[in-house]
């Protein structure tokens, strides 16, 4: 047996009154879980040379001071940048063709310069790559960037979560007293769902 | 202006006079203001972006001979 009439007519009436109020109430609720849930950012570290060593930092320190949740998950080469030590951290020019290779002293001309050095005399010449990391050391200090020991001061602070890869703890046979203290040791199985989790996920 | 506190941010370069700047505000109340100096060209629109992030409101910016001057508000 269908609606009688007069029911139909009502359900119409209702029907069209709740996709009025509806999307208007929708939205509010929407906006409103918005504004007040906290934005989140995981990212996988994996290479440990000077220049590839600030990304993670950058955007994990700048991240925290934006008010977002911050885990950064440090495996393979990327363990270097927990060690206690990070100013042996060095940069390689040798097949980087990216890698302007300029003086960091000198008149503004000499300074304009850039070096082409061919890879092959790169890397017969011994101590080349301890002189670029100096340069680029030097670069760094004179263009105001800050270094890799304060950005990784400073995301701590900001208590952006660091997590070491343990397997490659085991693999390169580091131990944990060679790492900053207070670090959590886990693998694949932690990182996931805390990526899952996140609005930004990158592997740098 | 008035202000209530002056982050010095001028030589530095990206991410740190946001990161100065969010360290003094967590120092303030709210609705103080901080003025910050700095001569990262960059800076411009990460304060911008940062203000709308955060909350706390950028009441004015300028620029003169190669620095910048911004004024945030602490929010409450």
């Amino acid at each position: 047996m269908g609606a009688t009439p007069e029911i139909a007519v009502i359900d119409d009436l209702i029907r069209q009154r709740l996709d009025e109020i509806l999307p208007q109430r929708i939205e509010a609720q929407l906006q409103a879980r918005e504004q007040s849930r906290t934005p989140s950012l995981a990212i996988i570290a994996s290479k440990g040379t000077l220049d590839w060593a600030y990304p993670p930092f950058i955007l994990g320190s700048t991240a925290a001071a934006l008010g977002w949740d911050v885990s950064i998950f440090f495996t393979f080469y990327g363990l270097n940048l927990l060690k206690k030590d990070i100013s042996d951290l060095k940069v390689s020019p040798l097949g980087n063709p990216g890698m302007p290779m300029k003086m960091p002293f000198g008149p503004d001309w000499f300074k304009s310069l850039n070096w082409n050095i061919p890879n092959a005399l790169q890397a017969g010449i011994p101590g080349f790559e301890s002189v670029a990391t100096l340069l680029m050391k030097q670069t760094i200090k004179n263009t105001g960037v800050a270094s890799i020991e304060e950005l990784r001061a400073l995301s701590r602070e900001a208590e952006v979560k660091f997590i070491a890869c343990q397997m490659t703890v085991d693999l390169f046979g580091f131990s944990h007293d060679d790492f900053i203290d207070d670090l959590d040791y886990a693998g694949a199985a932690t990182f996931l769902p805390v990526a899952q989790k996140a609005d930004v996920s990158l592997f740098i | 202006m008035n202000f209530d506190k002056e982050l010095d941010a001028r030589g530095l370069n990206c991410p740190l006079p946001i990161l100065r700047a969010k360290k003094a505000l967590t120092d303030m109340s709210g609705g103080q203001v901080l003025r910050i100096l700095s001569t990262d060209p960059g800076s411009v629109k990460d304060f911008q972006a940062f203000a709308k992030q955060t909350g706390n409101e950028l009441l004015a910016s300028g620029e003169n001979n190669k620095e910048f001057e911004f004024y945030l508000k602490r929010k409450q």
